[in-house]
C-alpha cells in the first residue's frame, strides 16, 4: 500500500480540498452566511423554526457539494437541472431524483410537487380563527391593498432585466407569506428558490423593525390613537360556512389557487366543525412540525453556493425588501382612507397587518396601537386584514401563476 | 375560470416581456385582487346580514317568551324579595354590563392587588368602562 498516494487520495476527496479549487471559496462563504442565518435563528429568535432548518440545510448543501457535483453529495443541481431540461431523458422524472439523488433530493421532491408548501397551509388554516374577519368583513380591503408590493416589486424586477416568471416569484416576497412564495417559486422559477425562500423568511423575521417607522410615518398621532368599537360576536355555523364559501368562490375565480386556498379552508373546516378535533390537532400540531422539518432543510439545499452566490441574489434581495415596504404601505393608505371615510372609527394602523405575516404583523399594529393609546387594544382588529392578506396572496399567487405558467 | 383569459391576455412568452406588458400585468393583477377580494367581502356581508336577522328574530322571539312568562305572573315575581345578604357582607354590588364571573374574578384580583381579605372590602358599583 502506497501510503502517500492514500492520504493524497484521501486529501482531493475530502472537501477541504475542494475549497481550493473549482471555486471552492464560494461553498466557504456559503458555510459563513448559514452560520450567521444559525445565529439570527437561535440567538436572535428570526423565526427560528423554519431557518434554523433552513440555515443547516444550508450548511450540509454547501459542505457535500461543490461546482463539479459529488457522488457524495446530500443535493444534485445537476439531477435537479435535468429534471427540468425538457431535451433531457430524465425530464420530469422524479424515478432519476429517486434513484441518483441524496436524502435532500428526496426530501426537496415534496418542494417541487408543492406539497410542503400546501401541508403548511392546511396547518395555518387549522390554527387560524377567521372571526375577526368575519365579524368585519371589510378587512378584506385592507388584505388586498397590502399586496401592492407584490405587484410593484414584480415591475421592479421586470425592469432590472429579469423575466416575467423570475419577477412573479419575486414579487410575491411582498405577500409575506413564506409558503406561497415557495410554492410560486417551484412552479415559475426553482432556480431562485433558495435566495426568494431566504428573503421570505428573513424579511417576516423583521417585521418588528421593517414596519414600525413606516406606520409612525404615515399616520399622525391622532389617527393611532384611535379605539376601535368591538366587532359582533360571530355564530359558530358562520364560521362552518365561511371556509366553504372562500374555497368554492375562490376556487372558481382562480383554479390555480386551489392547492394553497382548498388546503388552507379544509384546515379552517377541521378546527371549526367541531366533529374532527382529532384532525385538527393533528395538523396544527404533528402534521406542522414534521412538515416544517421537511420543509427548511430541503428549502436550505437549494442554496448551493453555485447558484446563490451571484449579482441576482443581492438584486432579489433588494427588491423583496422593497415589496415588503410597498406592501406594508398599500394596507396603511387604504387604512387611512376608511379612517376618513368611518368618521375616525377606524385605526389605520391596522392596515398593515394586511401582509399576511400571521401573526406577527397583527401584533405588529397592536404594539404600536398600544405605543400611541396605552389603553388600545387592537390585536383582534388587526386580525382580520391579518387573515385577509393570507387570501389575498394567494390570489396574487394564484394570478400570476394563471399569467405565467 | 378566468384562466384563459389571463394568460391570452398576458404575454405569450415571459423571457419578451416589455416593461410596458410588465405594468400592466402589476396594475391587471392588483385589480384582480381587489375585485375578488371585493366580492368576497360583499359574499361575506350577506352571510353576515342573514345570520345577524336570524339572531335578532331568535332574540325578539326569546324576549317575547319572556314578557308573556312575566306578565301571567307579575305578583310572583313582585312579591319576589330582595336576595338575603351572606354572613358579614356590607351589601350586594352594583353590576353593569358585567358578568357575575367577571365581577367576581375583578374583586379577587383587587384584594390581591391590595393584599387585604376580600370580606374586609366593600365594593359599592362594577361598571365596564367602554
Amino acid at each position: 500500500m502506497d501510503i502517500l498516494e492514500t492520504l493524497k487520495t484521501l486529501w482531493e476527496s475530502s472537501g477541504f480540498h475542494s475549497f481550493l479549487i473549482d471555486g471552492g471559496w464560494k461553498n466557504l462563504v456559503m458555510i459563513l452566511i448559514s452560520c450567521v442565518l444559525l445565529y439570527l435563528g437561535i440567538k436572535k429568535k428570526f423565526e427560528p423554526l423554519l431557518l434554523v432548518g433552513i440555515a443547516f440545510g444550508c450548511l450540509l448543501v454547501n459542505l457535500s457539494y461543490f461546482g463539479s457535483g459529488s457522488t457524495d453529495a446530500l443535493y444534485h443541481l445537476d439531477l435537479w437541472d435535468n429534471f427540468l431540461n425538457p431535451e433531457h431523458e430524465d425530464y420530469h422524472s422524479y424515478g432519476a431524483i429517486m434513484a441518483h439523488g441524496g436524502l435532500l433530493d428526496i426530501l426537496y421532491i415534496g418542494v417541487k410537487a408543492g406539497i410542503y408548501p400546501s401541508l403548511i397551509f392546511m396547518g395555518v388554516g387549522a390554527m387560524t380563527d377567521f372571526g375577526p374577519l368575519i365579524s368585519n368583513p371589510k378587512s378584506l380591503l385592507l388584505g388586498a391593498a397590502a399586496q401592492m408590493g407584490v405587484f410593484l416589486a414584480f415591475f421592479g424586477a421586470v425592469c432590472l432585466g429579469f423575466t416575467g416568471n423570475e419577477a412573479a416569484s419575486i414579487g410575491i416576497i411582498g405577500g409575506a407569506d413564506g409558503p406561497t412564495a415557495i410554492f410560486l417559486t417551484t412552479r415559475l422559477a426553482p432556480h431562485l428558490l433558495g435566495p426568494i425562500a431566504i428573503a421570505a423568511y428573513s424579511y417576516m423575521a423583521l417585521i418588528p423593525m421593517i414596519q414600525p417607522p413606516l406606520m409612525k410615518l404615515l399616520t399622525t398621532k391622532k389617527e393611532r390613537e384611535v379605539k376601535m368599537e368591538q366587532t359582533r360576536v360571530v355564530s359558530k355555523t358562520e364560521k362552518i360556512i365561511f371556509p366553504i364559501i372562500v374555497a368554492m368562490f375562490v376556487i372558481l375565480l382562480l383554479p390555480s389557487t386551489a392547492p394553497l386556498v382548498g388546503c388552507l379552508m379544509l384546515g379552517n373546516l377541521w378546527r371549526e366543525c367541531g366533529v374532527t378535533e382529532r384532525l385538527s390537532d393533528t395538523v396544527q400540531n404533528a402534521l406542522m412540525n414534521i412538515v416544517t422539518v421537511f420543509l427548511g432543510i430541503s428549502v436550505g439545499a437549494t442554496t448551493a453556493a453555485e447558484r446563490f452566490l451571484s449579482l441576482e441574489t443581492i438584486k432579489i434581495i433588494v427588491l423583496g425588501l422593497t415589496a415588503f415596504c410597498f406592501s406594508t404601505v398599500g394596507g396603511l393608505l387604504v387604512g387611512k382612507i376608511m379612517y376618513k371615510l368611518s368618521g375616525g372609527k377606524i385605526n389605520p394602523l391596522i392596515g398593515s397587518a394586511g401582509v399576511s405575516a400571521v401573526p406577527m404583523a397583527a401584533r405588529v399594529s397592536q404594539m404600536e396601537g398600544q405605543k400611541a393609546n396605552p389603553s388600545n387594544f387592537l390585536l383582534m382588529h388587526a386580525m382580520g386584514p391579518n387573515v385577509a392578506g393570507v387570501i389575498g396572496s394567494a390570489i396574487a399567487a394564484g394570478f400570476l401563476l394563471a399569467v405565467f405558467k | 375560470m378566468f384562466d384563459n383569459l389571463l394568460v391570452s391576455a398576458a404575454v405569450e412568452k415571459a423571457e419578451e416581456m416589455s416593461i410596458a406588458d410588465a405594468g400592466l400585468t402589476a396594475v391587471f393583477g392588483y385589480a384582480v385582487v381587489f375585485i375578488g377580494l371585493v366580492i368576497l367581502m360583499i359574499v361575506l356581508n350577506c352571510t353576515g346580514a342573514y345570520f345577524k336577522s336570524k339572531d335578532a328574530k331568535a332574540k325578539a322571539a326569546a324576549d317575547a317568551e319572556a314578557a308573556k312568562k312575566k306578565t301571567a305572573a307579575p305578583a310572583a315575581v313582585e312579591a319576589k324579595p330582595e336576595l338575603p345578604l351572606a354572613p358579614g357582607s356590607a351589601g350586594h354590588v352594583k353590576l353593569f354590563d358585567v358578568p357575575d364571573k367577571e365581577a367576581a374574578m375583578i374583586m379577587a384580583i383587587v384584594a390581591d392587588k391590595m393584599q387585604k381579605p376580600l370580606n374586609e372590602l366593600h365594593f359599592i358599583s362594577i361598571k365596564e368602562v367602554k
